[in-house]
């Protein structure tokens, strides 16, 4: 377990640079994985007017005891703090950090899309699928099911380039996301 | 304690005289082993075994409310008085919900709780049935944290982990909800774990790197104040007694929040008396000009800071409290001390006899010139008239209360209800001790008085118990004079009755045109006959010759007693800083109304 990650929650704060713009931050969260701990962080967020815009959770550890956590969410710079600590204030909450305020980091996601077209539409939506290194994961003679993992913008790149080949139905996991480097939360 | 220490030997489920013991009996025998002796409760059909196994033992005490929300608040009073954990136990369903309001009261002040609630069987849990209700989902945002038992096994240690999480770090209500089948079917039970949750593991030593920035700060200081809330006189009386010490050895000035009155004595010439929307204007005009702002165990709430960018906008600013979440949620501070307060203070006294040199005499000498001018303006002043016709201001009837209470030497408790008479009290009652200022602050409960009253006389059975109450407000609870007859509790109420709601009638004519919407207490009752019929004694006073020998005799009676005080129905509470804006922009008194009509429609929105 890192100490540099959490010592500026618990130690010293000061303010920083850029206060007033909305910034875009994954923050991730070990928990207890116990009945009611997503609601209390969804209900958290609802109930302090907070943003989610995309949340992904799953057992991590290996008895099932603890799970992850990882939210997508924008606000200041008081603002992401406000959340880590009011998350972090939960009874259930082992761990929080904001992986975008520690460095750099990985967020991937993973979203099977569905397109339905024939003729040029599709054999351009084949092409497209293989620059992108979707994997054709569903295909019948009218639509192909991709699945896509990346970055966040990759995904959102490829599903407009499909909008006007047959784009029928879109299914996005959220994104899971790691520190780079061997350190951890 | 001592009936249950030899219990780890045994396994499985708990044999007590050759029989199992029921979750009833298991969760009884766990209140014990938490040193819990009094219970505020409703019984229903939920916990209906509960109430048998109560029934059954003599360590614990049941006190008997007419309504579960005085259950929580009768608690809050207890533990607030005590320093000790109040419990609580409700039915489902209606029960609850009724203690709702309570647990999200207990939440917002920070008061330690715990609330057993009756559940349907687990089996039934989803299917409607007859008084259940999602508690858990209910007061999941209104509680530190909840509890649903579905397992037998798991019921003794929840309700142990319930007590350590409700007392450990900022205090807070914790919920179990206990389904019947739980509590009817056999439990095994299971000591406390010394073990603290992985999860949840507060930080109570504060850095000594920040408190080194801190105390060179004060050292520094040209200026500096003390601000002071709920979140010291919650790290107990050592803690009080550490910093008024400390206070006096800096000799700097002290406000204190509504929370955190009796925290450091009223009466101490250091002390500015409570800070924010009705504060004292020295105690605000410090807290604008001060050079370095050391905020102990208090959260910035906005009846404090009023506009919260021209908030002590000149000061460096020191924070310590044990909720991380609280710092730099309203107001950006330079130093943050996480920790609780008691070790803070002994940190911070330790670091001050260490670091060389002292506070500079002479600038603190001048700092003090301007307090005291600010102080001769005497913020708190209004007229009586002194003809023994004249009608009563409610302010002259608050402080005769506190003069003639102080005079009986007794140790008092006072709890209010909210409104007008509540700031009013909170300014004219001083108070030297910790614990003794029991009111409703974060959430403002109408109510919530008559019930602490009850809490606090039950902790406190020798003391003097006062509640000072608006008619309005304590009819939302008057039911509980049934409670005070009952358990015979020598509670005095004294009703400042002005026909208003007084708080809401101030507002409409500072802000709506004097346009006194639905705020006028029509068809109010007879109070001393409501007093009567409830056991207790009623009296009233209408004239000031009378207001004194009535305040005497009320208090120097043996058994419970209702004082309707009529009061004069237009006196404002003042001082006032108007919603939205900054703090030297005071209004002092009537005189000075017309600037509330400046307010702007953003000060408008705000409550």
């Amino acid at each position: 377990m890192s100490q540099s990650v959490t010592a500026s929650r618990n130690g010293m704060r000061f303010a920083q640079g850029d206060m007033e713009t909305n910034q875009r931050a994954v923050i991730s969260a070990l928990v207890d994985n116990e009945s009611g701990v997503l609601a209390r962080v969804v209900g958290l967020f609802s109930g302090r007017g907070y943003n989610i815009e995309s949340l992904t959770v799953a057992p991590v550890s290996d008895n099932g005891s603890m799970s992850r956590i990882n939210i997508v969410t924008s606000g200041t710079v008081a603002i992401l703090e406000q959340i880590c600590a009011q998350l972090d204030r939960l009874v259930p909450v082992c761990r929080v950090v904001n992986l975008t305020e520690c460095g750099p980091h990985i967020a991937r996601e993973m979203a099977l899309i569905k397109v339905v077209s024939a003729g040029e539409a599709r054999t351009e939506a084949l092409r497209i699928a293989q620059a992108f290194r979707a994997r054709a994961v569903d295909t019948t003679a009218r639509s192909f099911v991709f699945e896509l993992t990346g970055a966040t913008d990759k995904i959102d790149s490829f599903i407009e380039l499909m909008a006007p080949l047959g784009l029928a139905e879109v299914s996005r996991t959220g994104v899971a996301a790691l520190i780079r480097g061997p350190q951890t939360i | 304690m001592n009936a249950i220490t030899n219990t780890t030997t045994l396994s499985a489920h708990t044999i007590e005289a050759g029989r199992t013991l029921s979750g009833a009996e298991v969760l009884i025998r766990a209140l014990v082993e938490q040193g819990v002796e009094v219970v505020f409760g409703y019984p229903g059909g939920a916990v209906l075994p509960i109430y048998d196994a109560l029934f059954q033992q003599d360590k614990i005490r049941h006190i008997l409310v007419r309504h579960e929300q005085a259950a929580v608040h009768a608690a809050e009073a207890y533990a607030r008085s005590t320093g000790k954990i109040g419990v609580v136990l409700v039915t489902s369903g209606p029960g609850a919900t009724n203690a709702v309001t309570g647990l999200l009261d207990a939440l917002m002040d920070s008061v330690p709780l715990v609330c057993l609630c009756g559940q349907v069987p687990v089996p039934l849990i989803g299917n409607d049935a007859f008084q259940e209700a999602d508690t858990t989902g209910i007061t999941r945002p209104a509680t530190k944290y909840n509890y649903l038992v579905k397992h037998p096994e798991k019921l003794a240690s929840t309700v142990h982990e319930a007590f350590a999480i409700a007392r450990s770090g900022r205090p807070g209500p914790v919920l179990v909800d206990l389904p019947k089948n739980i509590t009817v079917g056999d439990a095994p039970y299971t000591p406390p774990s010394n073990q603290p949750r992985r999860s949840y593991q507060p930080q109570t030593e504060p850095a000594p790197e920040a408190i080194r920035i801190a105390v060179a700060a004060m050292k520094a200081a040209k200026r500096p104040l003390f601000y002071v809330g709920g979140g010291v006189i919650n790290a107990g009386h050592k803690a009080c007694e550490e910093l008024t010490a400390f206070i006096r050895q800096t000799g700097f000035p002290c406000t204190q929040t509504l929370m955190g009155l009796g925290a450091f004595p009223g009466t101490d010439p250091q002390s500015l008396g409570m800070l924010g929307m009705h504060g004292t204007y020295e105690a605000n005009l410090a807290t604008h000009d001060c050079d370095v702002l050391i905020a102990l165990g208090s959260r910035f709430d906005d009846r404090v800071t009023g506009r919260v960018d021209a908030f002590s906008p000149k000061s460096f600013k020191i924070h310590a409290d044990i909720d991380p979440s609280q710092i730099n949620k309203i107001i950006r501070v330079d130093v943050p001390i996480v920790g609780d307060a008691g070790k803070i203070i002994s940190a911070m006294v330790q670091e001050w006899n260490a670091q060389p040199g002292e506070a500079d005499g002479q600038t603190l000498e001048s700092w003090w010139a301007k307090i005291k001018a600010w102080r001769a303006l005497d913020c708190l002043r209004f007229t009586q008239d002194q003809a023994p016709e004249a009608i009563i201001k409610p302010q002259h009837a608050i402080r005769r209360i506190h003069e003639l209470s102080l005079e009986t030497g007794r140790d008092r408790f006072v709890t209010t209800e909210v409104g007008q008479h509540q700031m009013w009290a909170a300014q004219f009652f001083q108070f030297d001790k910790p614990m003794r200022w029991l009111t409703s602050g974060g959430l403002g409960t109408m109510g919530y008085g008559l019930p602490a009253a009850v809490g606090a006389q039950v902790a406190n059975p020798d003391a003097l118990v006062i509640d000072i109450a608006g008619e309005a407000s304590t009819l939302m609870n008057i039911q509980e004079l049934g409670t005070i007859a009952q358990y015979r509790l020598p509670v005095k109420l004294f009703i400042i009755n002005n026909h208003y709601m007084g708080m809401v009638r101030q507002w409409q004519e500072l802000l709506h045109g004097s346009r006194y919407s639905e705020s006028y207490s029509d068809a109010l009752p007879d109070f001393v006959k409501l007093a009567e019929s409830f056991h207790a004694k009623g009296m009233q006073v209408t004239r000031l010759a009378d207001l004194d020998t009535t305040i005497r005799e009320a208090l120097a009676h043996p058994g419970a007693v209702v004082v309707d005080i009529c009061v004069s129905e237009n006196e404002n509470c003042f001082p006032m800083i108007p919603s939205g804006a900054p703090h030297n922009e005071m209004i002092l008194g009537p005189e000075q109304e017309q600037k509330a009509h400046k307010i702007s429609r953003e000060g408008q929105a705000l409550v």
